[in-house]
């Protein structure tokens, strides 16, 4: 397990495109809305946390037919359903290669981009914690997305519309966490339902994931 | 003609576009269901 | 006899052919007649005419809601026991689900102008009705992408269950979003708070008509599904030949 999560993070440093691509566009995005929106007065830190959220979905969002699309096309996907290896675990490990490659540099320079949109500086570590505790569902749920498109010629644009409605309760519940932080209400409650939808999801989407893959397969 | 008041044209644009949308289900439906019968009888009587 | 015979295409064709006349009957009746008698109910003292979307609004969002959970069924029932009648009726439901959803929220966002003074409002129930449109159209999609039929109705199956799920949570977590305007359900069983007697029946017909209209589209396009399926089979064997 621990060579293929070593193998997928080399082969997307090697290739350049995972890490710094996504976080160039979550800062593009995070740079046009102001254009789009204004810049002035406080209007910029109140719709910051959405920005913030919406921007790390699509970066995330970009990255994830590479999942699996490459390791098909060259076969070793069917070599990886063959391993002694259960697929379940192949998927998490992908999932898992795909959050450090785009989620966890997304969830470091975030307070930057924060800092950019006038987010109120209570709220930095809320955002921090919020895209640290809501990224790694973002990962998996795409993993289950890349794995139902991987036979298609252009799914890329399809998993989007599958993948995207299924990021609707990870979003609300992240971007609310901010905006009560930023406030200086409580975030308890969107913190332990944002954390719970990411457990849930890790514990459960692996097996669906893996079946999409074996019919894909098949 | 039953009155309907100042909110008429609010009542007939939902009960039109509503119909209008169900006659849309309702003809694709039969008219797929049609050809998928015309085209298997066809096939059926000429194998 | 048990319900897994109708699993068999030819016995399925046979049995919904004999049924479906009567259901199409029962569908035109219930659903002119609750639209009619719906539009010839009085005036609501506070809404006006308006009262009267509800008998197209109510009965469409229901089968919204409920044709989804049909799929739900029909998709689990495919993966667990591989019947194919069953995985067709899973897709011939899904454009019959979307546009009651769609009717839904049109005359929904119709109703809300002169009412809410707003055709849309980010309100936990039209939020969650616009999320649940977005999953049939994902799920229509994914069908019209694969070829392989088998695998199609595998991997649309698979949607299904998770979407479910993530439906669900959305519901739930719009909800927490934001404090909505929509009334709350318009046939609870409080006392107090239901609709008269008068828009009481008229609905319920209604209702009843949205079901079967439902029921008899569903049958129809399984009836085409299964038709083609067999063409294509048909027309493969020929081709080896």
């Amino acid at each position: 397990m621990r060579a293929l999560l070593w193998r997928d993070l080399r082969l997307a440093v090697r290739a350049g495109g995972g890490f710094g691509l996504s976080l160039a566009f979550f800062l593009i995005v995070c740079t046009l809305v102001p254009f789009g929106v204004g810049a002035g007065g406080g209007q910029l830190s109140r719709i910051a946390p959405g920005i913030l959220w919406v921007g790390a979905l699509l970066a995330c969002l970009l990255s994830l037919d590479r999942i699996f699309a490459l390791d098909h096309e060259d076969g070793s996907l069917d070599l990886l359903a063959t391993a002694p290896l259960p697929l379940e675990g192949v998927v998490a490990i992908k999932a898992l290669a795909h959050w450090l490659v785009t989620g966890l540099p997304l969830v470091v320079f975030s307070p930057l981009l924060g800092v950019l949109l006038h987010l109120p500086d209570a709220a930095q570590i809320w955002l921090v914690l919020s895209l640290l505790i809501g990224t790694p569902a973002l990962s998996m749920l795409g993993a289950f997305g890349a794995a139902i498109t991987v036979g298609l010629r252009r799914g890329g644009l399809l998993m989007s519309l599958l993948v995207l409605p299924l990021y609707v309760p990870t979003l609300i519940f992240g971007a609310e966490m901010v905006r009560r932080g930023a406030i200086g209400l409580d975030v308890t409650t969107p913190l332990v339902f944002l954390a719970g939808i990411t457990l849930a999801t890790l514990a459960l989407v692996p097996f669906a994931a893996a079946a999409a893959l074996r019919v894909n397969l098949r | 003609m039953i009155e309907l008041g100042k909110y008429a044209q609010t009542v007939l644009s939902a009960y039109g576009i509503s119909l209008a949308l169900l006659a849309a289900i309702i003809w694709q439906t039969l008219r797929a269901n049609a050809r998928a019968r015309r085209e298997l009888e066809e096939h059926e009587s000429r194998g | 006899m048990s319900i897994w015979e109708y699993a068999n295409p030819v016995k399925f064709l046979r049995t919904s052919g004999t049924v479906l006349p009567w259901i199409v009957a029962g569908a035109a009746l219930c659903t002119i007649g609750g639209l009619v008698w719906g539009f010839l109910t009085p005036d609501d003292y506070r809404q006006g005419s308006t009262v009267k979307i509800v008998f197209l609004h109510v009965p469409a969002a229901l089968m919204a809601i409920n044709a989804w959970l049909m799929m739900l069924v029909a998709s689990l029932i495919w993966l667990i026991r591989r019947h194919h009648v069953s995985a067709l009726a899973a897709k011939a439901a899904a454009p019959v689900g979307a546009v009651m959803t769609l009717i839904a929220l049109i005359t929904g966002a119709i109703w809300g102008q002169p009412m809410w003074g707003t055709w849309w409002e980010w309100d936990p129930r039209l939020t969650s009705f616009l999320v649940l449109f977005l999953f049939y159209l994902g799920y229509m999609a994914l069908w019209e992408a694969i070829e392989d039929p088998d695998s199609a109705a595998d991997l649309t199956g698979l949607l299904c269950l998770v979407g479910s799920v993530f439906a669900l949570l959305s519901r739930y977590a719009v909800n927490f979003w934001n404090q909505g305007l929509h009334q709350g359900a318009s046939l609870s069983v409080a006392p107090g708070e239901r609709m008269s007697a008068i828009y009481r029946y008229p609905l319920y017909l209604s209702m009843l008509g949205f079901f079967l209209l439902f029921l008899a589209l569903v049958l129809i396009r399984t009836r085409t599904e299964i038709r083609r399926r067999r063409l294509a089979a048909l027309l493969a064997r020929e081709h080896r030949a």
